[in-house]
């Protein structure tokens, strides 16, 4: 009785689409071929919902209910459209399916759509945006807070995005085996900036369980990927350890010198064995590499650091950026070839001279071979291009170390 | 559906006439050309002549400008185009990936406007 007063239904309706609205979008998407045209479809039947549940109850299977009668709702808006090949297409696609038995048997479309948002035709910005929107279910607000845009700015953003997906006509499929892995890896970096932006700096919406979730998600709709395995297992060892990275004092605490009590056991054991099934599969790619070394760094017996240098090594073959030799410099040093390490550092001097990781680095590692002032110096610069409190602390913490370090030492 | 493929070269970065690699890239072209011919997909292409070559036209309050040289002067320019008729854009970029100039330049691909 009580579930057909409209604020129960309203909630009712709500907690429907925040599960399945990625799911519902996907499947007007992928027949319409028009992202923009395929979300007014969807908030239609979302307006509708309201009122003819209020009129008859909710239907058993809202979700199964909610793609018939987007699927309507898109059939209506073609008709209305100017008559091309394409509309005749997704009018007899649309047709065929909403007259379906159960709408909700046919095949689960948002991994054709995640395809189609992280297409490398758009900008980078605004693929993480897109999926942020349409498979994370955010609204435009949320995914502005994201960025720290204004609310237009994101919706200009987002529309400018549609409207090329529709104009160019990235289609809504899953790519060919010959662009499968460079496709899937824009999908999985998508991903991870995502995860990232939720580590680095705190935002509205829980960044690191929405990269998680579609990390997941990615897991069951494209099965059996050795690369989406490895990509959900980094999510997982490098969240496990969240609550230990900020230590009491508010400053950043590296791997090594956590609370390992403050670790999340179970979702350490959970990315080990998701990282394990992948690494079976001997199909090798970054994210595996880098979530073997996640898995290194959160080792019983402390991470191995000579196997992290050539974990590094072989991601540099992926990605030769000069980030990822700064981290093989770290763990050559940590292994204890702080003179090899020292050189790599050298020789990145003019690429990261902006790059805060960099300095904080070259500072740890001058320090430690004794060449006090130009460590210090290091410091400093790192100090000035510290993005967040936590960095900064630490980092002011260990030059004071350093200096307050009896001449003898040194 | 029409994508023009805009190939943006630079002389400097191509193999000069009359080496073996100048030769590569024009069996590159007549392989691409045949290629889209083959699948039927192929709408129209040619190669432009130099910029040496080019004439720019303004109209002036109903007066006729002419000047030497193109558009705009850049280090890359246009130096020729296919059309292609595919069904979306994963289709156009793997023919455009097909011209030899993408291994030295750029290919813009463009969606033809419907009227």
């Amino acid at each position: 009785m009580t579930t057909d007063a409209p604020d129960d239904l309203a909630r009712m309706l709500a907690a429907v689409m925040r599960q399945d609205r990625g799911r519902i979008l996907a499947a007007v998407a992928a027949r319409l071929g028009d992202l923009q045209r395929a979300e007014d479809a969807v908030q239609e039947a979302a307006a509708s919902a309201l009122v003819h549940w209020a009129r008859s109850g909710p239907p058993d299977r809202p979700t199964a209910w909610l793609i018939r009668v987007a699927f309507r709702k898109a059939i209506d808006r073609l008709r209305g459209a100017k008559r091309s090949d394409a509309t005749t297409a997704a009018l007899t696609l649309l047709a065929r399916d909403e007259a379906a038995e159960d709408p909700e048997m046919i095949p689960d479309d948002r991994l054709r759509l995640i395809f189609t948002c992280c297409h490398p035709a758009l900008d980078p910005k605004s693929r993480v945006a897109l999926t942020l929107r349409t498979i994370a279910g955010l609204t435009t607000a949320e995914v502005a807070a994201v960025f720290l845009d204004a609310e237009p700015t994101m919706g200009q953003r987002l529309s400018r995005a549609k409207a090329k997906i529709a104009a160019a006509r990235i289609p809504f499929v899953v790519p060919e085996p010959e662009a499968w892995t460079d496709r899937l890896n824009s999908v999985l970096t998508v991903v991870y900036l995502i995860f990232t932006a939720g580590y680095s700096r705190g935002t509205p919406t829980d960044l690191c369980n929405e990269a998680i979730f579609l990390a997941r998600l990615l897991t069951g709709l494209a099965p059996d990927q050795a690369e989406v395995e490895g990509c959900l297992a980094l999510l997982l060892l490098t969240h496990a350890r969240a609550a230990a990275r900020i230590g009491s004092d508010g400053s950043s605490v590296p791997p090594a010198r956590q609370d390992r009590r403050l670790w999340d056991v179970a979702m350490l054991a959970e990315g080990q064995a998701i990282l394990e099934r992948a690494l079976a599969r001997r199909d090798p790619g970054p994210f595996q590499i880098k979530a073997a070394i996640a898995a290194l760094h959160a080792a019983q017996e402390g991470p191995d650091w000579r196997q992290i240098a050539a974990l590094y090594a072989r991601l540099h073959h992926y990605e030769p950026t000069p980030v990822v030799q700064l981290n093989r410099a770290v763990a050559i040093a940590e292994a204890g070839g702080l003179d090899d390490a020292l050189a790599v550092l050298r020789s990145l001097e003019d690429e990261l001279a902006d790059y805060q990781p960099y300095h904080a680095a070259r500072a740890e590692y001058l320090g430690r071979s004794g060449d006090i002032g130009a460590a210090v110096s290091a410091y400093d610069i790192a100090i000035r291009q510290a993005v967040s409190h936590s960095d900064a602390a630490l980092l002011i913490r260990n030059r004071d170390n350093l200096l307050a370090r009896p001449k003898s030492q040194s | 559906m029409q994508y023009m493929l805009l190939i943006y070269t630079d002389p400097a970065q191509e193999p000069k006439y009359g080496t073996p690699e100048f030769g590569a890239m024009m069996a590159g072209y007549n392989a691409a050309t045949s290629a889209m011919r083959t699948d039927g997909v192929f709408r129209s292409g040619d190669g432009l002549q130099g910029l040496h070559t080019a004439t720019s036209v303004r109209l002036k309050a109903g007066k006729v400008e002419t000047m030497d040289g193109p558009f705009a002067e850049t280090k890359e320019y246009l130096g020729g185009y296919y059309v292609i008729d595919v069904p979306d854009l994963d289709a156009a970029v793997k023919y455009a990936a097909m011209i030899p100039s993408a291994g030295y330049c750029t290919v813009e691909i463009r969606p033809v406007m419907v009227y």
